[in-house]
């Protein structure tokens, strides 16, 4: 098999939860810079798909490539480990409940990874510390513990953290479900800022408007399966596939 | 009755000694086992788990009669204060790994993937992410398991190790005076013990997250 072009590619994954098959052949590519939405119910694999993208939740069955090299590799345990936390220092990810260090401030949520693992000195990390906080807009609450944020506040702390290590790929897992409608905004602001910028990101979102507008391409999944997948425009206003219009027909009438 | 009282203010320092020893070998027990019962290793998980069931299934008197009386039939020559420090720690360890290890499965497990994610081994995530969470919860239970620890100090009496309990059963031969006997060194027990746990309080307090 020769070397995938494209720079994220997913082929044929596949993975059960014991007797319970989540994933069912998936196959997928992202190419440099472009933003991929997931959308889908409660239960039909978005997370797990995500999640094997960085070998989280190890595949059962099928490859994860990422820039050319792939990140499912069989190995012993400690050829592994080194290889997957090299690639895991290349991607980075945010969680829909944040999962920030409770015992360290944002400034250190932010460092500790790039003083631990990139050998940058103590200057350094301010500087990048600074200049993260700063992008997320939080740059004035640098010595706060997570415990002193809101959740929009420690989303964006955490996206920081993630940013700081110099990804080249961004997951996001439902980044704002857990947020108070009304920290959604802040938090998507620094997404969009991110695609103003071509990071290339795959985000799994319940909020079609927000997928609409930064996403070059959605993807509905049902089931273990991705049912259909297009520009936003397309996917949103003319789906082909029944179960694609009734999800969408049943989430419209659930944001009412 | 005056006389007694530098015999017994003696037998509180061997028990605190007792304590302290005790204790950091507990600790020390507690550490591995917990860590062997973490283990990604299905045999050393095993040799955690029957540790602490053999120890915590047997009387902590019989695992020191066990290495004192019968240790020398196998080749195990100590006195009786090394045999008391080690069968006691021992014997601690075994409830200290149940709460060392309580506190580490404790942490969420967001808090494991979010430092993988990042690109930290498995032993980064412990040392910076894990431990420092789990450490502060295990401050408390583990007072707990040092409160009793003091108190099963008593037992090495039965070893003719010379500590409070020991001192207490040897004037009332000469006193006559079992019950002051007895009551001065639940005094000074309980003083040990009130002073350490204001210290584990202590230490809780400072080691909380703002
Ligand atoms: N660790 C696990 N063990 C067993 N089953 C799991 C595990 N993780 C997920 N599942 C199951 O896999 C299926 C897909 O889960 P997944 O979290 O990927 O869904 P999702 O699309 O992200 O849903 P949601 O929108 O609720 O986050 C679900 O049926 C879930 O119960
Ligand atoms: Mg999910």
């Amino acid at each position: 098999m020769t070397d995938p072009s494209h720079f994220v590619e997913i082929r044929h994954a596949q993975k059960s939860f014991g007797a319970l098959e989540v994933l069912k052949d998936i196959s997928l590519t992202v190419e440099r810079g472009q933003i991929v939405g997931i959308i889908g119910s409660s239960g039909s694999g978005k997370s797990t798909l995500l999640r094997a993208i960085n070998d989280l939740d190890p595949l059962t069955g099928g490859e994860v490539w990422l820039d050319g090299v792939q990140v499912n590799q069989k190995l012993s345990h400690r050829k592994y480990e080194k290889h997957i936390n090299q690639m895991r220092q290349q991607v980075g990810m945010v969680f829909q409940h944040f999962n920030l260090f409770p015992h360290m401030t944002a400034r250190e949520n932010v460092t500790m990874a790039p003083l631990m693992l990139k050998g940058i000195s103590k200057e350094e990390a301010n500087t990048l510390a600074k200049e993260q906080l700063d992008k997320v807009g939080m740059l004035e609450r640098i010595d706060y513990y997570p415990s002193q944020l809101s959740g929009g506040q420690k989303q964006r702390v955490a996206i920081a953290r993630a940013l700081a290590m110099k990804p080249k790929l961004m997951l996001f897992d439902e980044a704002t479900s857990a947020l108070d409608p009304e920290l959604v905004e802040e938090v998507n602001l620094v997404m969009r800022k991110l695609a103003e910028e071509h990071m290339t990101m795959i985000i799994v979102t319940h909020e079609m408007d927000f997928a609409a507008s930064v996403c070059d391409r959605v993807l509905f999944m049902d089931q273990g399966v991705v049912v259909e997948e297009g520009p936003p425009d397309v996917l949103f206003r003319n789906p082909t596939q029944p179960r694609t219009r009734e999800f969408l027909r049943k989430h419209l009438e659930g944001a009412k | 009755m005056l006389k007694v009282y530098p015999f017994f203010l003696e037998a509180a320092w061997i028990t605190i000694l007792l304590a302290v020893l005790t204790a950091v070998l507990g600790l020390i027990c507690g550490a591995l086992g917990a860590a062997a019962r973490l283990s990604r290793f299905a045999f050393l998980r095993f040799l955690g788990a029957a540790y602490v069931s053999v120890i915590r299934g047997t009387p902590a008197l019989i695992q020191l009669f066990i290495l004192y009386f019968g240790g020398p039939q196998i080749g195990i020559q100590l006195d009786a204060f090394e045999a008391g420090v080690i069968g006691l720690g021992v014997n601690a360890g075994a409830y200290m790994t149940e709460t060392i290890r309580g506190a580490i499965i404790s942490i969420d497990k967001g808090q494991r993937e979010a430092s993988r994610t990042l690109g930290l081994s498995q032993w980064q995530t412990m040392y910076k992410v894990i431990l420092p969470q789990s450490a502060r919860l295990m401050v408390r239970p583990l007072g707990v398991n040092i409160n009793a620890l003091i108190k099963a100090t008593a037992l090495v009496a039965a070893i003719s190790v010379v500590e409070l309990t020991y001192t207490a059963q040897r004037y009332i031969g000469s006193t006559y005076k079992p019950f002051e006997m007895f009551l001065l060194a639940g005094v000074l027990y309980m003083i040990i013990i009130y002073v350490t746990g204001r210290g584990v309080a202590w230490l809780d307090r400072k080691v909380q997250i703002t």
